[in-house]
């Protein structure tokens, strides 16, 4: 296979977009996470995530964060167009920090969510969805 | 742009004081994400509820924010404590500006 300067010039730039666009979703997320935390350190544990293994329509996936003691859950979907799904804010009659909603998956992906507890450090758990038929609709 | 809203909420009728209740909502509601494109190519813009939130008698028990990647018609679960009888006020905020409300008596014992 022989290649032009001018087709290799045109791979070579398609390849880099390839790579660019799984980066630029992950970048999308970064950026929700670093709002959020305001560029604090993330540790593990003390916060469960209940999504299913296999979600056959990822228009409607059930998802359920628990982290007692937080203050705040924030729950990103990562390969979304739009990461972030939703924040949840614990009132003073919050009885348990806890909360179940159902979300929308555009693909098979890794869902997160994150706390932020009463004495300012956050909490993190991923949880992977595989996703059958996505939820965008496109 | 959204039609047909009904809210419902699910309650416990009556409870002992400081005990937790589980609480859940519903809300009917297209959810349009602003990704789908309709039969001519266009894309459909958002029409979103973008927060909800919970009080008993004034004070606040949830607040979400939600995008548009939570479900058509928004369901939540969540607890709340009840220290003494009151009312549970539920409240949507559209992105067109419409705020739905729905409101629970609870009686405690």
């Amino acid at each position: 296979m022989n290649l032009t300067r001018r087709e290799t010039v045109l791979l070579a730039a398609g390849a880099s977009v390839a790579v660019m666009v799984p980066f630029r979703a992950f970048a999308d997320a970064a950026e929700n996470i670093a709002a959020f935390t305001g560029g604090a350190a993330v540790g593990e544990g003390g916060i469960t995530l209940t999504a299913p293994e296999i979600a056959e329509n990822g228009n409607t996936v059930p998802v359920d964060v628990d982290a007692p003691g937080a203050v705040e859950i924030m729950v990103l979907a990562v390969g979304n167009p739009n990461p972030a799904v939703g924040t949840f804010k614990f009132g003073p009659l919050a009885a348990a920090q806890m909360a179940s909603t159902r979300i929308r998956l555009s693909k098979t992906q890794n869902v997160m969510a994150i706390a932020k507890m009463a004495d300012g450090s956050f909490v993190q758990a991923t949880k992977e969805v595989k996703v059958t038929i996505g939820g965008c609709g496109g | 742009m959204a039609d047909n809203v009904t809210p419902r909420v699910r309650v416990p009728r009556d409870a002992k004081a400081g005990e937790a209740i589980t609480i859940k909502t519903l809300i009917s509601h297209q959810m349009e994400s602003g990704q789908r494109k309709d039969g001519d190519g266009n894309l459909i813009p958002r029409s979103i509820i973008n927060r909800f939130t919970c009080d008993f008698n004034g004070q606040n028990v949830i607040d979400i924010t939600m995008e548009p990647a939570i479900s058509t018609n928004p369901y939540f679960e969540f607890q709340s404590l009840v220290p003494e009888s009151g009312t549970f006020t539920f409240t949507w905020y559209d992105d067109d500006g419409s705020v739905y409300t729905d409101t629970k008596d609870i009686a405690v014992s």
